[in-house]
């Protein structure tokens, strides 16, 4: 069984909901992405989504567009990306990680190469934002074989046909958009969200994580009764910004903290 | 080369793109799922109204008493006979209403936009004039319309961003990335997956997710219908080649693709070199890049090892984007157009050059074809003939000239 699986049913046993943050590789320096992965595993984090720096993230509010810009000014690579998740991967061997990007990067590695390296390096899933099911097929193929699970978004406009679609070619678990919008955006709208997740059940047994819009455990404690899992992005990737010493950004994980125990208190 | 031979050397090029928007490996829909479904309602839309008499009907009436079409197509005699070589036909897009081949495309999507019961219109623009020619549509059809412009083009192109100020339209400052064309174009695209219930994204060149590159290039398929009709009216037959500039590649696809089966006629596709492709600060994909993913399609990039687009220079804002239309692309891999490359001091004196010697003053972006052609020319008989698409006039550039000139123009 896959990390990924076997964490979904472990917390489905414990009737838990996967607490998912995410950051940007090499955000705003290479030295502080590793130190951070450990800190969000320790304030409750259950998976990590790592961004993979784009030089043209066009699913990104303007919070996320600047981690990637601060990333790629230090030249944070796919490659350098895949060597942080090596060097995490020596003293965390349970936390699933996950890489969240953008197509061409992936691409111009090659896709077997990708697959080789990213499960040397421990990687347990990608979601490739710019890659719906109809042009993943190659991509999903190599990375089945690899044993990587393909991490697809399901989105407040994906119909019915397109959540079977998508499904079938999932594995690990869903990632479902909240909201028409970029990442941060500050529309959530929990009753949607829910029928939404009403339509995604109907065709899956996947597990299914809500992210974009979620900053708080407010937010996170309203989505969390609706789905399997809350991913945590901007708000976190924004307050670690905020903060100008190293001590000082392991410190908001803090927010990780915070939303872990109200989702863990529905 | 007979029928048969350019039947077994070139697939049917009515087959392309197939259902998925694919041009052989480029091409395809690489947006994030929010707009997937927007996408679908867009080719379902236009499948459905290309095939309605009274679509099309409003199309070619607004092409003809807005625009001014058809263009003409001009014997440039003196320049031909001062290069001395093939003769050299111009296909005046700068005489179009708004001055470029840009507007063509956009009456036809705010037309699809007006069909769809869609209220406002987004745009992307470079230099602006996609912008303006959106803005110009959005005008007369009273609907609500906003540009996303990098900040740096903003400042590069301030006579057409007060234009657009005027036509009614917003134009909204892009500061993230190198605040050119292509961060306006992710900006637009978010915008888009916002406001996709009310809005219509009117893309301006032959790219992005399908079915954009397609409906694109079958509205600016006008240009290629009109010239190859006049050509053989006022000179007979068929030209020997075709010339236009390609950024994204709008104007060029609009000229080939009605020719693509006519085996004796060449095509070029000139791209932005810059200051040399050889120096790496170019615009030039399909000389110098390598196939990846940027704004929704598979196309020759300009990307380092890392799959980073990379930044791009051309003296001509128009051209200073890292991608092209992926039909390009593909017609480059099956090899049936040539894309060759000309630098922005070659450009910047055929602009000077048209301009003393025909009376006409290109755009700098034309200007790059008008050069690759007066080298072409040289090379082939004065039987012989070329057609340039001058895809835009060059008012807009007069102070970019100037400057270079060292003059400063209030």
């Amino acid at each position: 069984m896959s990390r990924l699986a076997g964490l979904f049913s472990e917390l489905k046993n414990q009737g838990r909901k996967a607490l998912v943050p995410y950051i940007v590789a090499g955000d705003p320096t290479q030295e502080i992405t590793l130190p951070l992965m450990h800190e969000l595993v320790a304030k409750g984090a259950d998976i990590l989504e790592i961004g993979v720096p784009f030089s043209d993230p066009m699913a990104e509010g303007p919070v996320i567009q600047l981690a990637h810009e601060r990333a790629l000014a230090n030249h944070t690579s796919l490659s350098k990306t895949l060597e942080i998740v090596s060097a995490f991967r020596k003293d965390n061997q349970t936390t699933p990680v996950v890489l969240m990007g953008y197509t061409n990067p992936v691409e111009r590695m090659g896709y077997s190469e990708f697959a080789k390296r990213a499960t040397a390096a421990g990687v347990d899933g990608l979601l490739t934002v710019d890659l719906p099911p109809e042009e993943a097929s190659e991509l999903s193929a190599i990375l089945a074989e690899a044993g990587i699970d393909n991490i697809f978004l399901l989105a407040p406009t994906s119909t019915d046909e397109r959540i079977a679609q998508t499904a079938a070619l999932a594995s690990g678990y869903l990632y479902c958009v909240s909201l028409k919008g970029v990442t941060g955006a500050g529309h959530l709208d929990v009753e949607a969200v829910k029928a939404q997740m009403d339509k995604i059940r109907a065709h899956t047994d996947l597990p299914v994580t809500v992210g974009f819009g979620i900053k708080d455990g407010a937010s996170a404690s309203a989505v969390a009764p609706h789905c399997e899992g809350v991913v945590v992005g901007s708000a976190l990737v924004e307050s670690i910004a905020a903060s100008s010493t190293d001590a000082a950004k392991l410190a908001a994980c803090e927010l990780i903290a915070d939303i872990r125990k109200a989702i863990d208190s529905i | 080369m007979t029928k048969q031979a350019m039947e077994n050397r070139f697939p049917d090029f009515r087959n392309f793109p197939d259902n998925k928007g694919h041009f052989g490996i480029h091409g395809g829909r690489f947006v994030s799922e929010t707009l997937i479904h927007a996408l679908d309602e867009l080719t379902e839309a236009y499948q459905r109204l290309s095939a309605d008499p009274a679509f099309q009907a409003e199309f070619d009436n607004d092409l003809a008493h807005y625009v001014g079409r058809p263009s003409p197509l001009y014997h440039a005699e003196r320049w031909s006979r001062e290069v001395g070589g093939a003769q050299i036909y111009l296909k005046r897009e700068d005489l179009n209403h708004t001055g470029a081949h840009k507007v063509n495309n956009t009456i036809g999507q705010a037309l699809l936009a007006k069909y769809m019961g869609k209220k406002r219109i987004i745009a992307e623009t470079g230099a602006g004039q996609h912008g303006v020619a959106s803005a110009t549509v959005a005008a007369r059809l009273g609907m609500e319309c906003q540009v996303f412009m990098g900040e740096e083009d903003i400042r590069r192109q301030a006579l057409n961003v007060y234009r657009m100020k005027l036509l009614g339209a917003e134009v909204i400052s892009v500061t993230s990335g190198s605040r050119t064309l292509k961060d306006a174009m992710n900006e637009a695209m978010r915008d888009w997956v916002t406001n996709v219930d009310n809005t219509f994204y009117i893309i301006g060149t032959a790219a992005g997710p399908h079915p954009y590159p397609m409906l694109v290039r079958d509205f600016q398929s006008i240009i290629g219908r009109e010239a190859r009709r006049q050509f053989a009216e006022q000179a007979g037959g068929q030209p020997d080649a075709l010339v236009a500039c390609v950024g994204g590649g709008s104007n060029a696809i609009g000229l080939f693709h009605p020719f693509l089966e006519d085996e004796g006629v060449a095509m070029y596709g000139v791209e932005a070199g810059g200051h040399g492709v050889e120096t790496g600060q170019h615009a030039a994909p399909l000389s110098a890049g390598i196939p990846g993913v940027l704004h929704g399609n598979r196309t020759y990039l300009m990307q380092d090892s890392d799959g980073q687009i990379m930044h791009t220079h051309s003296v001509s804002a128009g051209l200073d984007y890292p991608g092209v239309g992926p039909e390009h692309s593909w017609l480059k891999d099956i090899g049936r157009v040539n894309y060759v490359s000309i630098n922005d001091d070659e450009a910047l004196a055929a602009f000077r050059k048209l301009t003393l010697v025909e009376g006409i003053m290109p755009a700098l972006e034309s200007s790059h074809a008008v050069a690759y052609a007066e080298k072409l020319a040289q090379t082939m008989r004065p039987d012989q003939s070329i057609i340039v698409n001058l895809s835009g006039r060059g008012d807009k550039d007069i102070h970019t000239v100037a400057s270079i000139d060292g003059i400063g123009i209030e």
